[in-house]
Parts: structure tokens; C-alpha cells; sequence
């Protein structure tokens, strides 16, 4: 075990957690329970798996905001296509054609970015748009509110169930394990292959990846198709979990999946971050949404904590390397 | 002289731009001739655009330094809810004459302060912490949109006096109120960056930050007043919008971020930095609101136009990439070693 | 040392290259055998990097030969080269700032092992055996942004090793190094040799290595202009090869004795950059400051400028104090600066010649904020003109300019602010000859016209040629001083390396 370091973003947003729940506690002491565990890892699922992707996009030197869009419209076309053609798959083929589509869309994405060299926030800004747009003018506007029914049966599939003593119910839906596969999935790719550390490369620095002969298209491909299927897949899972595919839902969390990757200390410029780092960014952001409540703190203040969070947990380091640059000179 | 005017053409995004608007408004004219070019459209076009026209001046500001303001839209709903608050708690409704107008021009004050405010705070955490213009405007307009939220309770407020309408539906001399103020920012904006000192550094610091310093310019001072002067154009647009509206709340015009980003990058600014005209801007203006009354007319939904404008987005990324900015494009902001 | 007579590792022979009608390189032949170390001198623009990018298969002769270990080559890419042994650590070392050293040791070799999966205990073994092989004890695990420039450079060596180099290509391998780490280089340069790799050192400034040299090859304007054993080349020989003349430039006239004190620097110190530093500047005179990489001469003139905050100290020009660590009130006082690093401190590359002078002017010309472009543009041409800047259009951008041509740039904007003070930081690096002189001439002039002037360099014969007065910084203190007209050369390089 090393010893704690506290310039690091990962330490700082732990102990912000404790210290919050450790307040939570003092204001409510029903705070510590099995249902606010499950709720916050409930709440988790879909943005655990979204930061995911776009950790995996901050690495490689990127920035994607259109992951929301691919969502959406990998929920809702699955939704729609299954209802229409084949109501009675098993969830696994609505899982299968989710992530299909959202590696496609992905594909896009990565056509402007690694084809045509442009820049990866324009692009998905751009992007953004379109997929929603093509979605909401083509395939529909209305939200399906029955499912097919693989959806739904694993919408019903829990990993945990249990009763408190107080009699209240909690659960923990079988989603939660996409999410740990995700992480391990990507952990293992980040760190275990040398695709990984290529992205790795790629984002310290692209220059001297390509002299050293990365092949950085090849690479950027597979960030944003890989980015492309996770996002289907989570759109599914909220649609799931929802039990009704709205193609209203998901666009406009970006900005706040990013904000919880970079309070878990990703920086934009490319290179770093990591997935405990990154799940501990969105513990913080799921826990300030669902618990300001417990503080007498209204939750319509929410979104100026989320806010207040990324400019503390950004600006830290910015502040520390500004002053450690003004020293070094 | 056809071979120059040719040259000329590749050469300037912004002639490009200009022959692009034509053809739009050609087209559109053509696919849908008495209603495109009726008068009716042409004034409700006229009353449509300022104030994402607005918010897209803002943007031009911000590019050319080689940031980006993605706070502009809860400034301006914020600002705008502030006076919204104002009005409603002091004039109401039924307030008529000389103290409307009062009351009005104090909204309007405090409407600016509170973008002034705003953007000064976007200024320092940029200019003096050092954080990236992403995060840090990302952040602050987390923030501003949650004040919004938290002051409103997420609700619109209205009941205003009947003279708030005139900044945004009004006309003078037959021209709308709100094409004025746009004409009025437009030529203020392009005044600032075409004949003073103060748009020729924020030209010279967006090409080369490093170089800027190393110059002897005041970096912190000129990015503080860049991004303080952003708060105050949001602001106003976001009185434009509360006053066409009639009403203010938090989540007005949440499109219209990517619309002005759109039409900045249309307009031929290089999001790097260092290069950007106010005529690219307005002429990119236009082009959208053409495209956008035209595919109304032609019964195309809002979403297609989110498709269409998305797509156009990074077409004209690909073309300027290629023809304008490509020297810099390579230049990858960030720490290397 | 390896016995010339067996097949040379790599062979060149009537290589020729030319760009869009400009010969870079006409009719170049060079053997490297095994284990030699060979100098490759010239200029800026000599075509020394040209010929780096063909032996590392980035560009392709117009004509020629290449031949490694005796067996000719075809058409070549990188990816030939780097199978073939040629690595080249380029001036910035290409590392990734983010990874450990043992990863960015062992990344060229698992890339080119087409490895799919990734596991630690294999590269950090390699990583090890490799920083043994060059003797070198550095953590494995740190991250490489984290280590000194020579380190980095270490790190680089250990890549290219990694990877089988035969052959080693090193661009300006010393120009960041302190003289001490020189040293540890030439130590690893020798084990390398001794192993059988061969290097080859491409600079402009070679003096420091050729004690490991076997061979020196010395390019002028794309041609080879003399090879010949590392024994009879000195510092100023290989100058004179470089340059192709012998530069004579007349010594500054002397400061008159009644010349008032123009700048005071008291006690200025910076921890870890420099310590203690005390002198002064009369009108008119022209000082030298010059140390090693490393001595805080860089440091110094930042702080000069303050655009790097002392600990401690004082700085007056004329009467008044000057507030540290704030450039804004150093160009008030009348200081100006021209940096080391042109093309990314000094100038706006794409923006046009004249707004790169009138940027310093901006606030002469303009009022209650409106700018008198006019004036501006009088202004900066009648500036350019003075320091006969060569250039068809003012609009056109400055990237368009040569070295030299860019530099004046630079100079003109400082010129027209009026200051008291200039300090110069590398005033003539990346320019070539005949401007260097030119340069030289305008510091004189400039010194003549009662201006005080701070030449740092490393640059001896350019001091020489241009200062008053040489002080010598070692370690961030100030260790001597010496008249420029009382000094010699090797005098010189004596007191700064001793």
C-alpha cells in the first residue's frame, strides 16, 4: 500500500464522499443504509457506464459529448425495431442490436475524427445533433411505452433484494453487473493490452505516437466505435430499467458524465486518468443529485453543486500545475 | 479579373460563406416563392434571429482567444430571471408609462450586471486559476443554470408590463427592435475587433498565447475583459428572449449553445484561436435562419434541421480544414513533455 | 574502436534531394561502420536534418545509394529503418510524458513485436536490462514528465537500444544538457560504442562530443564540404567549415566614461534557478551573460523581463525600482525582450509581419481605444525598414520569413516601443550567417545609440563579437567577469567549464 497522496484528484474526491456521508449521517442517521446504497448504485448504472466511455475518449486525447445521442437512439430504434419485427427475443439480442447500433453511430464519429483529422469536440457536437435529430425526425418522437418483452424481463432482474428492519424494500437490478463488466472490460483493454497503452500514448503525446509508429487512426477507430457500443449498451439498460424508451431522455447528461470524469482526475488535455478515479467522480455526482435532499438542501440546487464540484475538482489542479509551472520557470 | 474574384473566393471563408447564404436564399426562394419571400416571413425571420445572433457574437469573442464560452445560454437565462424578478416584484403586470419604462431600464441594468458578474467569473477562473475554458464554463454554467433553477423553482415567470415586449416584438420604423440591437452589437463587436487596440490582442493572444506574454501584453486583464464581455452579450440576449417570450426561465433556449457554436465554426472562426470577422459571423447568421424558415415552410420538422445543422457543422469544419486553418490544426494545445 | 576495414554498418552514396526546385542535399556520401561515432556539422538549412529523415526512411532520395551492412537498399520507410537498427532520438526525445520509463523504454520494441496483449513483468525487465546495458539507475516505475531533460534524453537512448539500435541518430544532443550531463552522455556513448552501436551526433554545436568522435562530415548549403578523422577538427575549425568563412567582426566601440548607470540588479535570487546575482548596465554598454545549459542564464533573463518571479532581490532602471515577476511593468520601465525560442515565444506565426511589430505599439496609437492603423503601419514599416527586413509584402505572414528576417521581426517590435534596455536571449540562434552578422552590427549600432543591451548566449564568438563586458553564471551564481576586449575564446570556455 503507498502512502496517501493528496494531489491526487482520486483522494480528494474520496474523502469529499466520506466527509458527505459522514454528514449525511450526522443530519439523518437513517442516511446509512442498505437502500441508499442501492439507490446510489442504482443511480450509477447508466452514468457509471457513460463515464466509462468517456474516460476512455478524455485518455485518448478527445472529447466526445454526442455518447448521449448514440444512446438515445440505440435505446429507441432497438425498442422500435424489436416491437415491430421481433417482440419475444431474449434481452441479450435487444443487448446485441444496441450496442450494434451504437458502434455504428460510433463509426461516425470516428470517420470526421481519425478520416478527416477534425476536432473531436466540434465533430461531436455535431454529431450530437444529427444523431438526435435523424432520430427525432425519422424514426419517431413518442415514447414506446411497452417494451418488448426481453427488455422488460430484464428490467425485473434483480442481483440483490432484501428487506430492512424497518420493513422497507431495496434491490440492486441486474444492470449493476454491465456496469462492473464494463469497467473490467475496459480496464483490462486500457491496461492489459497494447491497444490501451496506445491510447495511452496517443494522448500524452500524438506526435510521438505516430513517430514511434502507432497507428493512431486505427486506434482513434476503436475508441469511438468501442465508446459507440457502451453507449448502446447503457441506452438499453436505462430504457430497461425505465421500462420505456424515451427518445427524450439521456441528451443533456453529457456535460455531466464529463464533469465526473474529470473531478476523477482525467485532464482534458489527454494521457491520464483512471477507473476508480472515474466511478468515484460519478459516485459524487450520483450521491450530490440524490442526497443534497438529507441537508435540507433543496434539489432544485443540485445542478449548482454538480457545478460548484467541476470547478473545485478542475480547478485544484489547474491552480496547483499553474503555480507549480511559475515555480519551475 | 474572373480568375481573381475565383482566387478570392477559396481564399476568404467569408466569401465563401457570402456565396453560400445567397444560394440558400435562392433555393429557398425557389422551392417556396410566395411564402419564403413574403414579407411576412422576411419580418418574422427578422424578429427570429438576434438573439442566438447575439449569443453567437459572444462565441466569435471567446473563439478568437482559442476558448469558448459553453456558459452563454444559462448566463442568459439567469440574467434574464433576474430582471424577470425584478419586474415582476416591483412593476407587474399593469405597470404602465413612465415607471414601466423605469422599471424596464433598471431590469435591463441588472440583467447586464448580473452577465457582467457572471462573466467575470468565467474570466477568473480561466485567466487567473488557469482552468481550461471547457471545463471551467461548463462548470460556471452548471452553476448559473442551477441559480436560475433554484430561484424559479424550475417554473417560467411572467406577468411583466406590456412595454418588456418591446426589446423583443417591437419595431421602430418598421424595423424590428431586436434586428436593431443585433445591427447595433454586430457593428459594436466588429468596431472593437477591426479598430481597437484591445480586438487586435485578442486576435494576437487567440494566434499565439505564449507569444502574447512574452510581448509584454496584459493577458489576464485582456482574457477577464473577453470573457466579461461575453456575460454581458448573453445577457442581452437573454432579454431578447424573456421579452419575445414574454416570460423568463432556466431552461430557455438550451439549443441554442449548439446553434451559436454552429454558427461561429460557419462563420469561419478557427476554434484554435486567433482568427474570426463579425461579417463571417452575420453571414452565417443568416444562412441558418434562411435554411431554417425555408425547411419550415417546406414542412420539415425541427429535428430535421437539428440533423441538418449538425451535418453542416461538420461539412464546413471539413472544408475550412482543408482550405483555411490546417497550419494550426496541427498544433495540438496541451503538455507535451 | 572498430576496425574500419570490415563492411560499414551504413553506407550513403550520391545522395541528392531537392524540394519544390531547392537542392537540400546534392551528391552526399557518408560511411558509418560499427561502433564509430560520427559528427554531422552544419548549419541551419545545411541539409543535415534531410539527410536524418531519408536514413530513417521518413523522406526519399531523388537519387543515391543506401546500403545497410553492405547490402543496398531499395525504396525505404520507417518502418525498414527502425528493422534495419536506425533509430533517431529527435531534439524533443518523442517520449510519452504520461507513461513510466520502463513503458516508454520498451514501447517501440512490443510495437514492433506485434504483441496484442500488454503485461508489466516483460517490459520492465526490458526496461531494466536496458538502463543496465547504458549503466544508468533510474526508477522504472516514475513517470518520464516527471524527470530532468537529461534523463529524458537517457530514457530515449534506452528506447532506441530497446529496439536493436545498430545505429543511433542523435539531433542537438547537447544543446540541453548541463555540462556534468554531458559528460554522463559521452560515458554512455562509449559503452554503446564499445557494444558494437554506432552513433551518429547531428548539430550545429559539436565541439562537446568530438572526444568520442572517430569521424567528422561537415555540411554546408547541401553539399559535404570536408570528412576527416575527429582529431583535426577543433571548435573554431568546425565553425569556419560551417560558416565557410571566417567571420572577423570588430569589436563594440568602448562605452564613453561618463555613461549613466542604467540598470541596478541587487541580490537577485530564485531558488534552484539562481542566487545572489548583483551587477549593473550603463547606457550604452553592452553585457554578456553566458553559462552552461543549466547555469539559470535562462532563468536570469526571464526574470530580467519578470516573467519569472524572484524569491528576492532589487532591479532599478534609472531612479525608479522596477516591481518583480511582472512583464507589464518591466516594458513600462523600458525593458524589452527577445526570447530564445522564437518561433513559439516570440513570434504570431500566422499573423502578418506588420502586426507582429505593431503589437508592441498598440497603446502608442491608439485613443480612448481606437486604434490609428495608419500610424501603426507607418510606424512598423518605418522599423522594418531600419533593420532592413527583407520582405516583399508587411501583409503577408511572418512564417513566410527567413530566420534572420524573423528575428529583426522581433527586434523591430522592441525597437519601436523606444527602449532603454533590450535583453537578448540567443539573439542568433536558428539564423544564419551573414544575418547573424547583421544582427551583431544592429547590437553594435544599437549600443552607439546610447541603448543598454543584455546579449545571453552560449555563443562565444558572438560575446566576443558584440559585448562590453562578459559576465559568467555557473550553478545560478555569477562567478567572473571579464572585459570582452581582454578576453579570448578559449579563455572563455575555460572560465565557463572550469
Amino acid at each position: 500500500m503507498r502512502h496517501v497522496d493528496f494531489s491526487r484528484n482520486e483522494t480528494l474526491v474520496a474523502l469529499v464522499i466520506l466527509a458527505f456521508c459522514a454528514a449525511a449521517t450526522l443530519a439523518d442517521p437513517a442516511f446509512l443504509s442498505m437502500p441508499t446504497l442501492t439507490d446510489l448504485l442504482r443511480g450509477g448504472i447508466v452514468l457509471g457506464i457513460f463515464a466509462v466511455a468517456a474516460l476512455l475518449v478524455l485518455i485518448s486525447g478527445g472529447i466526445d459529448v454526442s455518447f448521449t445521442a448514440i444512446a438515445a437512439v440505440s435505446m429507441y430504434s432497438t425498442a422500435m425495431a424489436l416491437n415491430t419485427f421481433a417482440p419475444g427475443v431474449p434481452w441479450g439480442v435487444a443487448f446485441a442490436l444496441g450496442m450494434t447500433i451504437g458502434a455504428g453511430l460510433g463509426c461516425i464519429n470516428a470517420v470526421f475524427i481519425a478520416g478527416f483529422g477534425l476536432p473531436t469536440l466540434i465533430v461531436t457536437l455535431g454529431t450530437l445533433s444529427m444523431f438526435r435529430g435523424f432520430m427525432l425526425a425519422f424514426i419517431g418522437q413518442k415514447q414506446i411505452t411497452t417494451l418488448p418483452s426481453g427488455m422488460r424481463e430484464f428490467g425485473r432482474m434483480m442481483m440483490i433484494r432484501g428487506t430492512n428492519p424497518d420493513g422497507s424494500f431495496y434491490s440492486l437490478p441486474l444492470a449493476f453487473a454491465f456496469l462492473v463488466g464494463a469497467v473490467v472490460l475496459t480496464w483490462v483493454i486500457l491496461h492489459r493490452t497494447m491497444l490501451g497503452r496506445q491510447v495511452f500514448a496517443m494522448g500524452g503525446s500524438l506526435e510521438s505516437a505516430r513517430r514511434v509508429g502507432v497507428n493512431v487512426k486505427g486506434a482513434q477507430f476503436f475508441v469511438y466505435i468501442y465508446v459507440g457500443a457502451l453507449a448502446g449498451l447503457a441506452g438499453v439498460i436505462h430504457a430497461s430499467m425505465t421500462r420505456v424508451a424515451n427518445p427524450f431522455d439521456l441528451v443533456g447528461l453529457e456535460l455531466s458524465v464529463i464533469a465526473a470524469v474529470v473531478l476523477g482526475g482525467a485532464r482534458l488535455a489527454g494521457g491520464y486518468g483512471t477507473l476508480t478515479g472515474t466511478l468515484l467522480g460519478v459516485a459524487l455526482i450520483v450521491l450530490v443529485r440524490n442526497s443534497l435532499i438529507v441537508f435540507g438542501i433543496p434539489s432544485t440546487w443540485q445542478s449548482v453543486a454538480v457545478g460548484v464540484l467541476i470547478l473545485i475538482g478542475t480547478g485544484l489542479p489547474a491552480w496547483q500545475a499553474k503555480r507549480a509551472a511559475a515555480r519551475a520557470a | 479579373m474572373r480568375n481573381l474574384n475565383l482566387a478570392a473566393l477559396v481564399a476568404s471563408p467569408e466569401a465563401r460563406l457570402a456565396v453560400i447564404a445567397v444560394v440558400v436564399f435562392a433555393v429557398m426562394s425557389a422551392l417556396s416563392p410566395d411564402r419564403f419571400l413574403s414579407v411576412q416571413n422576411l419580418t418574422s425571420m427578422a424578429f427570429q434571429f438576434p438573439e442566438f445572433a447575439i449569443l453567437s457574437l459572444a462565441m466569435l469573442l471567446t473563439m478568437l482567444t482559442g476558448g469558448i464560452d459553453l456558459s452563454v445560454v444559462g448566463i442568459a437565462n439567469l440574467s434574464a430571471i433576474v430582471a424577470a424578478l425584478l419586474l415582476t416584484a416591483f412593476a407587474g403586470p399593469e405597470a404602465t408609462g413612465g415607471a414601466a419604462v423605469l422599471w424596464l431600464a433598471v431590469a435591463l441594468l441588472a440583467a447586464l450586471a448580473v452577465g457582467a458578474v457572471a462573466g467575470l467569473f468565467n474570466g477568473v477562473a480561466i485567466a487567473v486559476f488557469g482552468l481550461p475554458p471547457i471545463l471551467a464554463t461548463l462548470g460556471s454554467g452548471l452553476i448559473f443554470t442551477g441559480i436560475a433553477v433554484a430561484l424559479t423553482g424550475g417554473s417560467a415567470l411572467m406577468g411583466f408590463p406590456g412595454v418588456v415586449a418591446f426589446l423583443g416584438n417591437g419595431t421602430v420604423l418598421g424595423v424590428p427592435a431586436p434586428l436593431i440591437l443585433f445591427a447595433l452589437l454586430a457593428a459594436g463587436m466588429a468596431w472593437l475587433l477591426g479598430r481597437t487596440a484591445f480586438g487586435l490582442r485578442v486576435q494576437m493572444y487567440g494566434a499565439n498565447p505564449l507569444a502574447a506574454r512574452f510581448a509584454a501584453m496584459d493577458v489576464t486583464g485582456l482574457l477577464i475583459r473577453v470573457y466579461l464581455l461575453s456575460g454581458m452579450l448573453g445577457a442581452l440576449a437573454g432579454m431578447v428572449v424573456m421579452s419575445r417570450a414574454n416570460s423568463a426561465k432556466a431552461d430557455y433556449g438550451s439549443s441554442y449553445l449548439l446553434l451559436a457554436v454552429l454558427i461561429a465554426v460557419l462563420g469561419g472562426v478557427n476554434p484554435y484561436g486567433g482568427y474570426g470577422r463579425v461579417i463571417g459571423v452575420v453571414l452565417a447568421v443568416l444562412t441558418m435562419q434562411f435554411l431554417s424558415s425555408g425547411l419550415n415552410m417546406l414542412g420539415v420538422s425541427n429535428f430535421a434541421r437539428e440533423l441538418i445543422w449538425g451535418g453542416l457543422l461538420i461539412f464546413v469544419m471539413i472544408v475550412n480544414t482543408r482550405l483555411v486553418y490546417r497550419p494550426r490544426a496541427a498544433a495540438k494545445p496541451g503538455p507535451s513533455a | 574502436m572498430s576496425s574500419s576495414h570490415a563492411m560499414p554498418l551504413i553506407s550513403i552514396d550520391g545522395v541528392t534531394k531537392t524540394y519544390a526546385g531547392i537542392t537540400a542535399l546534392d551528391d552526399v556520401g557518408l560511411t558509418i561502420g560499427a561502433g564509430e561515432a560520427v559528427c554531422l556539422a552544419g548549419e541551419n538549412g545545411s541539409g543535415k536534418s534531410t539527410l536524418i529523415k531519408i536514413l530513417a526512411g521518413v523522406e526519399r532520395p531523388d537519387r543515391g545509394r543506401i546500403g545497410f551492412a553492405g547490402v543496398e537498399q531499395g525504396p525505404l520507410n520507417p518502418r525498414l529503418s527502425a528493422a534495419a537498427g536506425v533509430m533517431v532520438i529527435f531534439q524533443d526525445f518523442s517520449l510519452f510524458p504520461n507513461l513510466s520509463v520502463a513503458e516508454n523504454i520498451a514501447f517501440s520494441a512490443s510495437l514492433a513485436s506485434h504483441r496484442r496483449l500488454f503485461r508489466r513483468s516483460p517490459v520492465r525487465k526490458l526496461a531494466l536490462a536496458t538502463l543496465n546495458r547504458v549503466g544508468v539507475d533510474l526508477d522504472p516505475d516514475a513517470p518520464v514528465e516527471t524527470l530532468s531533460v537529461a534523463h529524458k534524453q537517457l530514457v530515449a537512448i534506452c528506447r532506441a537500444l530497446a529496439c536493436d539500435a545498430r545505429l543511433i541518430i542523435m539531433d542537438e544532443p547537447t544543446t540541453a544538457l548541463t555540462e556534468r550531463e554531458v559528460r554522463v552522455l559521452l560515458d554512455i556513448i562509449r559503452r554503446l560504442k564499445a557494444d558494437g552501436v554506432a552513433v551518429l551526433f547531428v548539430s550545429h554545436k559539436l565541439a562537446e562530443v568530438l572526444e568520442v568522435c572517430e569521424k567528422v562530415v561537415v555540411l554546408r548549403n547541401g553539399r559535404k564540404v570536408i570528412e576527416g578523422p575527429a582529431a583535426e577538427f577543433d571548435a573554431a575549425s568546425l565553425t569556419r567549415h560551417m560558416t565557410g568563412r571566417d567571420v572577423a567582426e570588430t569589436p563594440p566601440d568602448p562605452v564613453p566614461a561618463d555613461a549613466p548607470v542604467l540598470l541596478q540588479v541587487r541580490n537577485l535570487t530564485k531558488a534552484g534557478a539562481f542566487e545572489d546575482v548583483t551587477f549593473g548596465l550603463r547606457a550604452g554598454e553592452v553585457l554578456g551573460i553566458s553559462g552552461l545549459l543549466g547555469s539559470g542564464r535562462t532563468s536570469l533573463a526571464k526574470a530580467l523581463f519578470g516573467l519569472v518571479l524572484p524569491d528576492g532581490g532589487i532591479m532599478t532602471v534609472g531612479d525608479h525600482s522596477v516591481p518583480l515577476g511582472d512583464p507589464l511593468a518591466a516594458a513600462r520601465a523600458g525593458i524589452g525582450y527577445v526570447p530564445e525560442d522564437r518561433l513559439t515565444e516570440g513570434l504570431f506565426l500566422m499573423q502578418s509581419i506588420l502586426r507582429n511589430v505593431g503589437v508592441g505599439r498598440l497603446d502608442a496609437h491608439s485613443s480612448a481605444g481606437m486604434l490609428d492603423f495608419a500610424a501603426l503601419g507607418r510606424d512598423a514599416t518605418d522599423w522594418l525598414r531600419r533593420l532592413s527586413v527583407k520582405a516583399p509584402d508587411s501583409a503577408a505572414p511572418v512564417r513566410s520569413l527567413s530566420g534572420g528576417n524573423q528575428q529583426r521581426v522581433v527586434l523591430a517590435r522592441w525597437l519601436a516601443r523606444n527602449p532603454r534596455l533590450l535583453v537578448l536571449n540567443g539573439p542568433s540562434v536558428g539564423v544564419d550567417v551573414g544575418s547573424k552578422a547583421d544582427i551583431h552590427g544592429i547590437i553594435r549600432d544599437l549600443s552607439r545609440r546610447g541603448l543598454g543591451v543584455i546579449v545571453i548566449s552560449d555563443d562565444l564568438p558572438e560575446l566576443l563579437a558584440t559585448c562590453h563586458r562578459i559576465l559568467v553564471m555557473k550553478a545560478g551564481r555569477i562567478t567572473g567577469e571579464v572585459a570582452g576586449r581582454e578576453t579570448t575564446e578559449a579563455d572563455l570556455a575555460h572560465r565557463l567549464a572550469s
